[in-house]
């Protein structure tokens, strides 16, 4: 069984992220970047796989400028077999990205694409549920379990009421939650060896893809700053505050 | 303008967070139907059909949509909502399940986290964690949009109700199934909607341990919430994880204990109106937005605070 890992190359999650003077949009410009999180996740649910004897081939996919290839090889390096890099603007919006993914699903076939649930810069939550649709897959997102067996996934979902377990039939899409795994360390030897794994880059066009623009940043803002606040001494003092300055309390 | 609402609910009730998107509805339409679609969901419409604003109700009920997987959902929305300005739900999991699918399905963006509407097509939305809020206008005929509930005021509930339809529904999908589900119960207010939260972190040390926050939790009538390294370390369960991959709050007053404040947990919380943090370290992040920092013990400070309530 064939599995592709869809990764984005993210802002560090650690990092805070500064916007613009001109507020035209946030500054990544010499800002410490990596893969998104919940990617890291996926991409260790794909190894997992492989090592279990379920998957036997683990393709990467990142799409974006020249830089998703460092996010590629981090990828191979913990286990994925080759990349594919959809050569594209790295501001593409969801639907755009979930098309090109359709058009690298259709050549790979793959039984099961993973994507993470969510992209800690853009924080849309789309991608994988927008490439269902577009494959017309069955959909597993915020997915905290993964077991695969007679042609189907069973998944372990992360909702508000607490979890939800589905069944869905290969091929399909599942997107990670945080609890899934939690991703190794690529070994030194590993990244070495990853250096010479294969990298396809594509172009929309070659994909036959094309992109269209649906929504335009206007601008972008800090959110409103809170106003300073204060140090109590003591609970006495806090539930005072609370009671007769904050009145929260009765 | 004819505008979709996608009721919120488990087949029993109608969820609060419904009312705000309906609020968020009424910005974009002045027609506004909600959709409830579910299984032996009578009870749900009959309450949907007296949220203030609503025009009609749309009540699709059969077995295949007990669940509400996207799956099944989506050819629905698709069908009643293609011809509308506005197709809104939630920002919950259910939301964020289905409405990419039918954004997708529509060829047309899907816009998560909605905070504010400028106009029919300019919306504001929180990116990196809620650090930074864009300001996007959409070109797409249909606006398919997840509504940031703590964002907007509730919809009142009225004593007259409006016209409830039945739909048939569209699909006999057999890509997915439901197998089981696990809900946590409780007897606290939803942590999405609770007037005060008390929320644990590390900190607690304990599953045991967190129970400490119980005590406060009963003097306040607050829903408790966690970090993700509460939740992680299995002191409390995933649905009461707060931040920007769980569950966003904004309550009346934000109790943080034992939590140190990274911006993935600010992210959150920190609209809510008045924070009050505990923590013994002095540094902690979580005091740059406290309203009332209170460095001390939890282990001394919150039996103290429950005896002052
Ligand atoms: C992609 C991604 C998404 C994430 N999403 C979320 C999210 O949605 N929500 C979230 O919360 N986190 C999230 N995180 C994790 C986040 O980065 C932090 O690791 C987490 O919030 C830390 O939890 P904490 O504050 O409980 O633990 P810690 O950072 O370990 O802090 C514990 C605090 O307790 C204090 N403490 C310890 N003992 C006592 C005592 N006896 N009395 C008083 N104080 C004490 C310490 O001083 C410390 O400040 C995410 C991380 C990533 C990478
Ligand atoms: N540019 C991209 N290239 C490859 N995969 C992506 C890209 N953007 C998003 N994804 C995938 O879609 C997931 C969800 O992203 P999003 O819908 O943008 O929050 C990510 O975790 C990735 O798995």
């Amino acid at each position: 069984m064939k599995i592709v890992v869809a990764v984005k190359r993210t802002l560090d999650a650690y990092v805070k992220v500064r916007i613009r003077q001109d507020r035209s949009n946030v500054d990544l410009a010499s800002a410490k970047m990596a893969m998104n999180p919940f990617c890291e996740i996926a991409v260790e649910a794909a190894v997992r796989l492989k090592e279990a004897g379920v998957a036997t081939e683990i393709v990467v996919v990142s799409v974006g400028s020249d830089k998703v290839q460092e996010q590629l090889r981090g990828a191979m390096a913990l286990g994925a077999d080759r990349g594919v890099h959809v050569q594209a603007d790295d501001e593409l919006e969801s639907l755009n990205i979930a098309k090109l993914l359709r058009a690298v699903v259709e050549k790979e076939q793959p039984s099961l694409v993973l994507l993470g649930k969510q992209a800690i810069d853009s924080d849309n939550n789309q991608v994988g549920q927008m490439l269902a649709a577009l494959c017309n897959y069955p959909q597993a997102t915020f997915a905290s379990r993964i077991a695969i067996a007679d042609g189907q996934a069973t998944v372990a979902r992360e909702v508000d009421g607490g979890e939800q377990v589905v069944k869905v039939t290969l091929p399909a899409i599942i997107t990670t939650d945080l609890r899934l795994n939690e991703p190794r360390y690529a070994k030194l030897p590993e990244i070495m060896k990853a250096k010479k794994k294969p990298v396809e880059v594509l172009t929309p066009a070659q994909l036959g893809v094309t992109l269209r623009q649906h929504l335009k940043l206007v601008e972008v803002n800090d959110p409103p700053p809170r106003k300073a606040g204060v140090r109590v001494g003591s609970v006495q003092e806090l539930v005072a505050k609370l009671k007769n300055e904050a009145k929260v309390i009765a | 303008m004819k505008v979709l609402v996608i009721a919120e609910h488990d087949n029993i009730s109608l969820k609060s967070s419904t009312l705000q998107v309906v609020s968020a509805a009424r910005k974009l339409g002045n027609e506004i139907q909600l959709l409830v679609a579910g299984h032996d969901c009578a009870a749900v419409a009959e309450q949907a059909s007296h949220v203030e604003g609503v025009g009609r109700v749309l009540v699709c009920d059969h077995e295949s949509l007990a669940h509400q997987l996207a799956e099944a959902v989506a050819p629905l929305v698709i069908q009643l909502g293609s011809n509308a300005a506005a197709i809104l739900a939630a920002a919950s999991t259910n939301g964020k399940n289905l409405l990419p699918r039918v954004a997708a399905m529509l060829d047309v963006a899907q816009i998560s986290e909605v905070m504010a509407i400028i106009d029919a097509s300019t919306f504001v939305r929180p990116i990196y964690a809620g650090n930074v809020l864009a300001t996007v206008q959409s070109s797409d005929p249909v606006k398919v949009a997840t509504v940031r509930t703590s964002s907007f005021a509730a919809a009142q509930i009225v004593a007259e109700a409006c016209a409830v339809e039945t739909v048939e529904p569209r699909s006999s999908q057999t890509q997915s199934c439901f197998v089981s589900a696990s809900h946590s119960t409780s007897t606290r207010p939803e942590l999405g909607s609770a007037r005060v939260v008390i929320a644990g972190g590390r900190g607690l040390g304990s599953a045991e341990n967190f129970h400490l926050l119980d005590q406060v939790a009963d003097k306040l009538g607050a829903a408790i919430g966690a970090s993700r390294a509460a939740v992680d370390a299995g002191y409390v369960s995933n649905d009461l994880q707060v931040g920007q991959t769980g569950k966003i709050v904004a309550p009346e007053l934000y109790i943080a204990v034992g939590i140190s404040g990274a911006i993935q947990h600010l992210a959150g919380m920190k609209d809510s109106k008045v924070i009050v943090a505990i923590n013994k370290d002095p540094e902690a992040a979580i005091f740059q937005v406290a309203d009332y920092g209170l460095v001390a013990d939890l282990f001394t400070a919150l039996p103290e605070l429950a005896a002052a309530l």
